[in-house]
């Protein structure tokens, strides 16, 4: 392994630069586009966005396939150690990209946004992505914080974009309030793991975990600094206990920005996650496991997150009247079904969570898109407002079924595929009654999704005219349409996921 | 010269008092105040650390770059909670109580 000094790590760093490129471009081409019709100026605005969002998405799939394969020697370590180049991070890359450009096409035709201008919402996409990458590559405690930052940031901007809204606005005082206090506290552990080990680069932390004298002076102080760092990381992926601010947020957010949330942060988390528990309190045992380093049973705690997590998600879910609510929970009880791979303690473990996060954001991205169409057409986001919408729109019914059921972990979808990887995962490490448990609450699960569904096929008891079709924008259909093949053909994709799981786990080691 | 264990009483006091006032207050602008006692608690341990353990400017450097990001976010708040007042007229979290359940 190579370490890269500034200029030579600029040619791995193609797609950011883009990325950073096209949202300083579209910032101008949003000012001098002032005085135009507003459906020009809003032409201005996207078309530079997604065309940058492409290049960097072609700059990445290129670049993914020059960095993952079996041999993880290609690895670099990028400005004097701060940001990793692996195929797990090439991986994430193309996944934030391709989010951002399907979150990009579900802000054109939007009700919620169609009153506001999108100029500065497209810039604030584009930033979080760049940062979502800086976040998943991250292996230095001062760039995890600033990457971690970055999406925090502009992302409780993006959540407060409807200035007029109370709901909006009051949305995003919570979620800056809790983040702030989580990125405090996890700053706060940080800070004390710098002065444990006298280091911020991630390997060489992990060194002096290793070394006797740390290991036996450390313990409590190595638990707190892990209960701190899991608060800043469970806030990003809405994990128990730092999920209250998730069923606000999502609620108040604008749709496209709330889809957004679910499924960009919350993966990058679950990388910043790996890459400091695998990077820096982990080492690779040779054979496929890792084992802990330093005196701190961290698996543990994370399976204890995880239980939680999945149980008290699908539990309030339940609950629930308010369908992007719903989803705010159902989102958590996935959060916990993706820590079960970090749980395992494997390469496998890596690749459950690589798989099934790949297979998350095509379900849950297509579940809002569908909450999406009907709030254009009904305004309402009450799940009783979907009654009777199998009469008027039976294909986004049908469309609505496969992703729910994708959700579900029903065998003829994608979402299959995910849990069965997590389960496998975490029944090879053993741990066959953590298995029991995610089967438990898939089947807990089910009670909400096919609630959802129930209710689409009884007959509307409105007002307004029941037979009426509901719209359908070509834009939205074509969508709907990208993200409902990847969840129907799952199955057929088995051995291309396992493939892209397999050349993408390797994470670059110093070791 | 004053050893380290007196920085580090400091900025754990910092830190508790931040996260009490943080759970105490019901003011929006008193919460991001404590917020600012958790960030620069930090910023004292990264000093510290800095000075007698490793003896490098790492942790002096981010301790910079935790000034600049707290700038930057109690602006955002700020803003936020400006915003807010414009609908709701009072700056509690009372009044951002709509979401809930």
């Amino acid at each position: 392994m190579d370490r890269l000094d500034a200029v030579s790590s600029l040619k791995y760093f193609v797609p950011e630069l883009v990325l950073v490129l096209t949202l300083i471009g579209v910032l101008l081409c949003d000012l001098i586009s002032k005085n135009r019709a507003p459906m020009e100026r809003r032409l201005l605005i996207v078309l530079p966005s997604l065309f940058g969002l492409l290049v960097a998405l072609f700059f990445s799939v290129s670049i993914y396939f020059s960095a993952s394969g079996p041999d993880p020697s290609d690895a670099q370590a990028l400005f004097s150690n701060m940001v990793a180049f692996d195929g797990f991070g090439s991986l994430l890359r193309i996944l934030f990209i391709f989010t951002a450009i399907i979150i990009l096409l579900f802000t054109i035709e939007s009700r919620e946004l169609r009153s506001v201008h999108h100029g500065e919402l497209l810039v604030l996409l584009l930033t979080v992505t760049v940062a979502l990458i800086w976040m998943a590559n991250s292996i230095n405690l001062l760039m995890i914080y600033l990457a971690l930052e970055t999406v925090s940031v502009a992302s409780y901007i993006m959540v407060g974009y409807l200035k007029t809204d109370r709901l909006s606005n009051e949305a995003s005082l919570k979620y800056i309030l809790f983040g702030a206090v989580s990125t405090g506290t996890m700053l706060f552990g940080l800070s004390l793991l710098y002065g444990l080990t006298g280091s911020l680069d991630l390997y060489e932390i992990r060194a002096a975990l290793m070394s006797e004298q740390v290991v036996a002076s450390s313990g409590p102080a190595l638990m707190v600094i892990i209960v701190l760092v899991l608060a800043g990381i469970g806030f990003k992926t809405a994990t128990v206990p730092f999920h209250f601010w998730c069923p606000d947020v999502y609620t108040g957010a604008p749709t496209p920005v709330t889809a957004f949330l679910s499924v960009g942060p919350k993966v990058a988390g679950f990388a910043v996650l790996v890459r400091f528990f695998y990077g820096g309190m982990a080492s690779s045992t040779g054979e496929q496991t890792w084992t802990m380093v330093g005196s701190v049973d961290w698996q543990t705690i994370l399976m204890g997150i995880s239980i939680i997590t999945m149980t008290l998600g699908n539990i309030a879910a339940l609950l629930q009247t308010n369908l992007k609510r719903l989803f705010a929970y159902s989102s958590i009880a996935h959060a916990g079904y993706i820590m079960m791979g970090a749980v395992a303690l494997s390469d496998r473990g890596i690749k459950a969570m690589l798989a099934y996060v790949v297979v998350y954001l095509f379900m849950n991205l297509g579940a809002f898109l569908v909450i999406i169409v009907v709030h254009n057409n009904t305004g309402s986001f009450d799940i009783k407002d979907y009654a009777g919408i199998w009469r008027r729109s039976p294909m986004l019914t049908i469309v609505m079924g496969i992703f729910l059921f994708s959700l579900m972990g029903i065998p003829p979808f994608a979402g299959f595929l995910a849990k069965w990887y997590v389960f496998a995962a975490v029944i090879q490490a053993g741990l066959v009654w953590l298995a029991v448990i995610g089967v438990l609450n898939s089947a807990i699960g089910a009670f909400y999704y096919v609630k959802i569904l129930k209710t689409m096929f009884m007959e509307g008891s409105d007002t307004a005219e029941p037979s009426s079709k509901l719209e359908l924008h070509p834009l939205y259909a074509v969508l709907l349409f990208v993200l409902v093949v990847p969840n129907i053909v799952g199955l057929l994709l088995w051995g291309y996921l396992d493939r892209v799981t397999e050349y993408s786990h390797k994470l670059l080691d110093v070791m | 010269m004053i050893p380290l264990e007196y920085y580090l009483v400091v900025a754990s006091a910092l830190f508790s008092l931040g996260l009490y006032g943080m759970l105490t207050r019901k003011n929006a602008v008193n919460v991001l105040m404590a917020i600012e006692l958790i960030f620069n608690s930090a910023n004292i341990n990264l000093v510290a650390f800095s000075r007698f353990v490793t003896g490098d400017t790492e942790g002096q450097v981010f301790a910079l770059f935790v000034i600049a990001i707290a700038a930057c976010e109690a602006a955002v708040a700020l803003a936020i909670v400006m915003s807010l007042y414009r609908i709701t007229k009072g700056v509690s979290l009372e009044d951002a109580s709509v979401l809930k359940g």
